[in-house]
């Protein structure tokens, strides 16, 4: 699908990164003119996503982590964040709610979550290559006219 | 993350403020197990009304809480929660493990 506006950020897989992924999620997704849930629930989607590429795709180096942002026509934002990192071995594994590699620390739950606060979702992952996960939401929005692409 | 915690007859209040991500959740989640290994509370409540961000590392919190009250055979509520960590919370699951209210109305 052709995107009407697009900006793509590249940064170290450092966890004070994630705050930084969100907040440029929230300014990209503005001009989509928002409400306050649906910004909740990307910003809640693309910290998971990010979390992840940090958290597993690199558990034991510092690697680099792509975000690219999207907006497709009637008014969708994609989210794609993309590693190069370890990969999953299992992705069907993965998917189920509860499940991690990642220690007492981390709940399970962070697919679950972009699934269920996303209209669309889809992993691809190669091990020792990298994974790449895209989401797609439609904004309803508050109905005033934003930015036009 | 600075918070406040208030103890009172074995009830352990502690404020959570700010945003509660992976990057956070370490901190938190030990500076919440140390307040509970310290005071031994039989109740303990998690107010989220100065929360204004939460992921799933926020749930990770939770679970960590409410195994450490279960051990003491105390009793965990989550307080004042905001609809984005609401949202994020009941995705989970996880209010037919603990009691959770909502945020607090404006008087």
């Amino acid at each position: 699908m052709k995107h009407e506006n697009e900006a793509v950020v590249r940064f170290p897989s450092l966890s004070c990164n994630e705050a930084f992924a969100r907040s440029v999620t929230a300014a990209f997704a503005a001009q989509m003119d928002p409400t306050l849930d649906e910004l909740g629930d990307v910003r809640t989607a693309v910290s998971e996503a990010v979390t992840n590429a940090i958290v597993h795709a690199y558990p034991d180096r510092i690697g680099t982590v792509l975000l690219r942002l999207r907006r497709l026509p009637g008014n969708v934002l994609e989210i794609t964040v993309k590693d190069a990192g370890s990969g999953i071995a299992d992705v069907a594994q993965a998917r189920q709610p509860m499940f991690t590699t990642g220690g007492a620390d981390r709940s399970g739950m962070g697919l679950t979550i972009m699934e269920s606060f996303m209209n669309s979702l889809s992993l691809r992952s190669q091990p020792g290559r990298g994974t790449t996960v895209r989401m797609r939401k439609k904004l309803i929005g508050r109905g005033e006219t934003a930015c036009k692409p | 993350m600075n918070f406040t915690s208030l103890l009172q007859e074995k009830r352990l209040t502690i404020l959570l403020s700010g945003e509660i991500d992976h990057h956070a959740a370490k901190e938190i989640m030990e500076a919440v197990s140390a307040k509970i290994n310290v005071y031994l509370p039989q109740y303990c409540e998690l107010d989220f009304g100065g929360v204004s961000f939460m992921d799933s590392s926020g749930i990770a919190l939770v679970i960590h809480t409410l195994r450490a009250m279960n051990q003491l055979g105390g009793k965990l509520r989550l307080t004042n929660v905001p609809p984005q960590p609401r949202k994020v919370l009941l995705a989970s699951g996880i209010q037919k493990l603990v009691a959770m209210s909502q945020e607090r109305s404006p008087a």
